[in-house]
C-alpha cells in the first residue's frame, strides 16, 4: 500500500509501543496534537496518555528525564521538534547519554532514541533547517541512524527502539510527506549495513539522509551523460559500514560523497578519508564531496543555492579525472 | 475592549492551578533555618524546629558514629591526593551532617544523584572506599555498581544529574514502587540550567525527588551573593509548586529531621520536595584550590565553630546518650578506617587498557574493534622496548 514516511514511522512507533510496555514516548506537543509534523499522531489516544505525552518545554530536561527513566526500565523514545532546537539538549547527550555505559563499566545502558527530524528544503524560517548530523556522530556512545526510504524509516526506528545503546535517529524532515509502496511492518537491513541503492559500475555516490534522492535523481541523469553511477545509502552514520563503501569504491574506482550539511569537517570528510584510507590503489581520481556551504543555513527564499541538487552533484561527478585532466576547482587558492 | 477584557478575566480563573497566594504560601520555607541545636549543640529554642520532629536518639548515634568516620575518611582521602594517589579531592569537610544526614533518611530502595563532593555520602552508605575514590584516583569513571548500590554515578556536570533523578523516581513510581531519589545540588548548581528543568520535571509529573541543596557559601570563588539574588536557595522551589525547606546544615539533628521529612512525603506520594541546608565548605574547593585567594580566616573560624560533628557529640553527651567511651570508639573505628583505605591505597591500580574499548558501547563497532587492536600492538610494542632497556 501506499505509504508515507510519517506514516511509517508513525506506525513503528504506534507498533513498538504496544509490543512493549517498557517503551514510552514524550517530547513537546507529541500529545493531543500528534507532533508538529504529526509523526504520534493517534499515539496518545490509541494507547494512552501514559505511554505518549507531553512534557514540559525543555530539551535538556527531556533528554536527562529519558536517561533517568532508562535507568530504571523503560525505553524512552523522545522527540525534539527540530533540529536547531535539540542543541539545549547537547550537554545530556554528550555528557551523559553517551557515557553512562562507559562510565559504570557496562552496568548501566541507557537504551533510548532521540527523534530529530533535520535537514531543510521546507521553506522553514531560521532554526528549523539545520543538519545538525556532524554534532552527534563525533559522539563516541551514541549511535546515529538516518533513514532515505519509508521501508527504512520503519524498519529502522523498530530497531533503534530495542537497541541497548542510546540511538540518535535523525528524520530528513523534507522527506515525511515522500510515499513508496510498502507494506507494513517491514524489516530492512539491520542498523550499521549501508544499501546499494542502484548498481553502477562508473563511479560510486555516496549519500544518507536527504541527500539519497538527489543522489539517485543524479544518477539517473548521469545516464544521458553516459555514466552509470553506483549511489550508496549509508543508513547508519555511527556504526559506520566500511566494507559496503570500500567494496563498492574498489569496483568503480570513483567516489562522490553527497551530503545536504555544510562541508567543512562533517560526515562527508570522514568518508572521504575513509574512502581514500582504504580505497586508494583503486581510485583513479580524489574522492570529490557535494554538500552545502560552509554557511549558517539560509532563509527559505533563497535555500535553494545552498542545497546541493542534480546540477551540483553532476558537475562533481564531471570532475572526476574522466581524461586524466587534473581537478582544476582544487588547484586554484593554492600558493605557488 | 473594557467588555471584552472584563468577560475574559469572568470566564478564566486568575491562576491555572488556583489561588496563587494560598498556593504559594503552602509551598514557601520557614523564615529561618530550621535548627534543634544551638551553635555550641545547646538545646535551641522549640519555636526554631517549629512542627519538625526530633529523630530517634539511636539515629542520631548512628549519624554521630558515622559523621566520625566521615571526617576521618575525609582528612585521609586529603592526604592521599599529597601522596600522589589520588588525582583531586574534593573535601566536604564541614558537610558531615548532609552528608550523613542524607543517607540515614533514605532506604536502601532509595537512590542518590552524587555530585563529586559527595564521596563521604557514598562511603557512608557502605559503599567501599576505594571504589568511591575510584574517579578522584583516576583508574576509571566510576568505581562502584550504581545499580548494586542505588547510587547514581557521581556527576561532575554541575547539577546535570538532577533531571536523571526526576527521570528515575518517576519511572519506579509508574511502576508502583515507593523508591524515592535524593539528588545534591550545590549553591552554583542552583545556577544552572538543568537544575530549573529537573525542578520543573518533578512538580509537573509529581515524581518522589528530594533535592538537597548544600548551600556551603561557595561555587569554588565565587560567593552566594554573586549565584543569586533570591531570599533563599529555598526560594528556588515556590516557583515551581514544589514544597520547599531550609534547615541550618551544620545541625545534624535538623538536617535528618528535615530530609526524613521531606523523604517520606516524597514516598507517600506528595510529590517532590526541596531542602537547603546552609552549610560551610571548611577546606578550599579541592586540594588544587587556593581558599585564602577569596576569603578570610576570620569566616572560616566563625563556620568552624558551628562544627556539625562538636555540636552532635555535644548534644548527645549532655542527652546522656554518649559517653567518653563511646566516643572513643567511634574514633578508634574511624582510625582503623583510615587505616585500611591507607594500605589498600598503596597498591597501583591494576587498569587494562583495553578494557577502554568494552563499554562503549553495548557490542564494540567493527571501527573500535580495530582501534582496540591497534592499541594491542603499540602495547606489545612497549612492552619489547622496555624489555630491551633491561637487557
Amino acid at each position: 500500500m501506499t505509504t508515507t514516511m510519517a506514516q511509517a514511522l508513525n506506525a513503528a512507533l504506534r507498533d513498538a509501543l504496544t509490543e512493549d510496555d517498557s517503551v514510552v514516548v514524550f517530547g513537546e506537543d507529541v500529545g493531543a496534537l500528534g507532533g508538529v509534523f504529526r509523526i504520534t499522531d493517534g499515539l496518545a489516544r490509541d494507547l494512552g496518555e501514559d505511554r505518549c505525552f507531553d512534557t514540559p518545554l525543555a530539551e535538556s530536561g527531556i533528554v536527562g528525564f529519558a536517561l533517568g527513566m532508562a535507568m530504571n526500565g523503560f525505553r524512552p523514545v523522545v522527540e525534539m521538534q527540530f533540529d536547531a532546537f535539540a542543541y539545549p539538549a547537547f550537554e545530556q547527550l554528550v555528557s551523559h547519554v553517551a557515557k553512562m555505559r562507559n562510565r559504570t563499566r557496562g552496568v548501566v545502558g541507557v537504551p533510548m532514541v532521540i527523534r530529530v527530524p533535520y535537514a531543510g528544503g521546507i521553506g522553514g524560517v531560521e532554526h528549523h533547517s539545520d543538519s545538525s548530523e556532524a554534532y552527534y556522530v563525533h559522539t563516541p556512545g551514541l549511535k546515529v541512524v538516518t533513514p532515505a526510504t519509508v521501508a527504512d524509516a520503519y524498519s529502522l526506528l523498530r530497531e533503534a527502539i530495542t537497541d541497548p545503546d542510546p540511538v540518535v535517529f535523525l528524520e530528513p524532515k523534507k522527506h515525511y510527506w515522500s510515499k513508496a509502496e510498502v507494506e507494513l511492518p517491514v524489516t530492512t537491513a539491520p542498523i550499521g549495513t549501508a544499501e546499494v541503492r542502484r548498481r553502477g559500475g562508473d563511479a560510486t555516490l555516496v549519500a544518507y539522509g536527504p541527500a539519497v534522492p538527489v543522489a539517485l535523481e543524479a544518477a539517473e541523469a548521469a545516464v544521458d551523460d553516459g555514466w552509470d553511477l553506483e549511489v550508496v545509502d549509508l543508513r547508519t552514520l555511527v556504526p559506520f559500514d566500511d566494507e559496503t563503501v570500500t567494496a563498492s569504491v574498489r569496483r568503480t574506482g570513483r567516489c562522490v560523497v553527497v551530503q545536504e550539511a555544510a562541508g567543512f569537517a562533517g560526515v562527508g570528510a570522514e568518508v572521504a578519508a575513509r574512502v581514500q584510507e582504504r580505497c586508494f590503489h583503486s581510485l583513479h581520481a580524489p574522492v570529490l564531496r557535494v554538500s552545502g556551504f560552509d554557511i549558517p543555513y539560509p532563509p527559505p527564499i533563497v535555500e535553494k543555492h545552498h542545497l546541493p541538487g542534480v546540477d551540483r552533484v553532476l558537475d562533481t561527478v564531471a570532475r572526476l579525472q574522466w581524461d586524466d585532466e587534473p581537478d582544476r576547482r582544487h588547484l586554484t587558492g593554492v600558493p605557488a | 475592549m473594557t467588555t471584552q477584557a472584563q468577560q475574559h478575566t469572568d470566564d478564566v480563573p486568575p491562576t491555572v492551578n488556583g489561588d496563587a497566594g494560598t498556593a504559594a504560601s503552602r509551598l514557601l520555607p520557614s523564615a529561618t533555618p530550621i535548627r534543634f541545636l544551638d551553635d555550641a549543640g545547646g538545646v535551641a529554642p522549640a519555636a526554631d524546629h517549629g512542627a519538625y520532629e526530633s529523630p530517634p536518639l539511636e539515629l542520631l548515634l548512628e549519624a554521630y558514629r558515622r559523621m566520625v568516620v566521615g571526617r576521618r575518611f575525609d582528612a585521609q582521602a586529603t592526604a592521599l591526593t599529597k601522596q600522589g594517589r589520588l588525582a583531586v579531592y574534593p573535601s566536604s569537610h564541614g558537610q558531615e551532617a548532609c552528608q550523613i544526614g542524607s543517607v540515614l533518611a533514605l532506604r536502601d530502595t532509595d537512590w542518590m544523584f552524587p555530585t563529586y563532593r559527595e564521596s563521604m555520602a557514598l562511603i557512608a552508605r557502605g559503599i567501599d572506599p576505594v571504589e568511591a575514590l575510584t574517579l578522584l584516583r583516576g583508574d576509571w569513571h566510576c568505581g562502584y555498581d550504581p545499580v548494586a548500590t542505588r547510587t547514581a554515578p557521581q556527576c561532575t556536570p554541575l547539577a546535570t544529574q538532577s533531571p536523571h533523578a526526576v527521570g528515575l523516581a518517576y519511572a519506579a513510581r509508574r511502576r508502583g514502587e515507593d523508591t524515592v531519589a535524593l539528588v545534591f545540588v550545590g549553591d552554583g548548581g542552583t545556577s544552572e540550567g538543568d537544575f530549573h528543568e529537573a525542578l520543573n520535571f518533578a512538580g509537573v509529573f509529581k515524581a518522589p525527588v528530594v533535592f538537597l541543596v548544600q548551600n556551603n557559601r561557595y561555587a569554588i570563588s565565587v560567593p552566594l551573593a554573586k549565584q543569586t539574588a533570591a531570599p533563599s536557595l529555598a526560594y528556588r522551589g515556590v516557583g515551581f509548586g514544589i514544597r520547599s525547606e531550609q534547615v541550618d546544615g551544620n545541625d545534624p539533628v535538623a538536617v535528618l529531621s528535615v530530609l526524613r521529612h521531606a523523604v517520606e512525603a516524597a514516598r507517600a506520594g506528595e510529590g517532590p520536595f526541596l531542602v537547603e541546608a546552609h552549610t560551610y565548605r571548611i577546606e578550599a574547593h579541592t586540594n588544587a584550590d587556593d581558599a585564602s585567594r577569596y576569603r578570610d580566616d576570620a569566616e572560616v573560624s566563625a563556620w568552624a565553630g558551628r562544627d556539625p560533628l562538636n555540636r552532635l557529640e555535644a548534644y548527645l553527651t549532655a542527652t546522656g546518650v554518649l559517653s567518653d567511651e563511646d566516643i572513643g570508639a567511634a574514633r578508634q573505628e574511624a582510625e582503623a578506617f583510615a587505616g585500611r583505605l591507607r594500605t589498600r591505597m598503596n597498591d597501583d591500580p591494576d587498569v587494562d587498557p583495553r578494557a577502554l574499548f568494552d563499554h562503549v558501547y553495548a557490542e564494540p563497532t567493527p571501527q573500535l574493534r580495530e582501534q582496540r587492536e591497534w592499541l594491542v600492538e603499540e602495547l606489545a610494542a612497549d612492552k619489547d622496548d622496555s624489555g630491551g632497556e633491561h637487557q
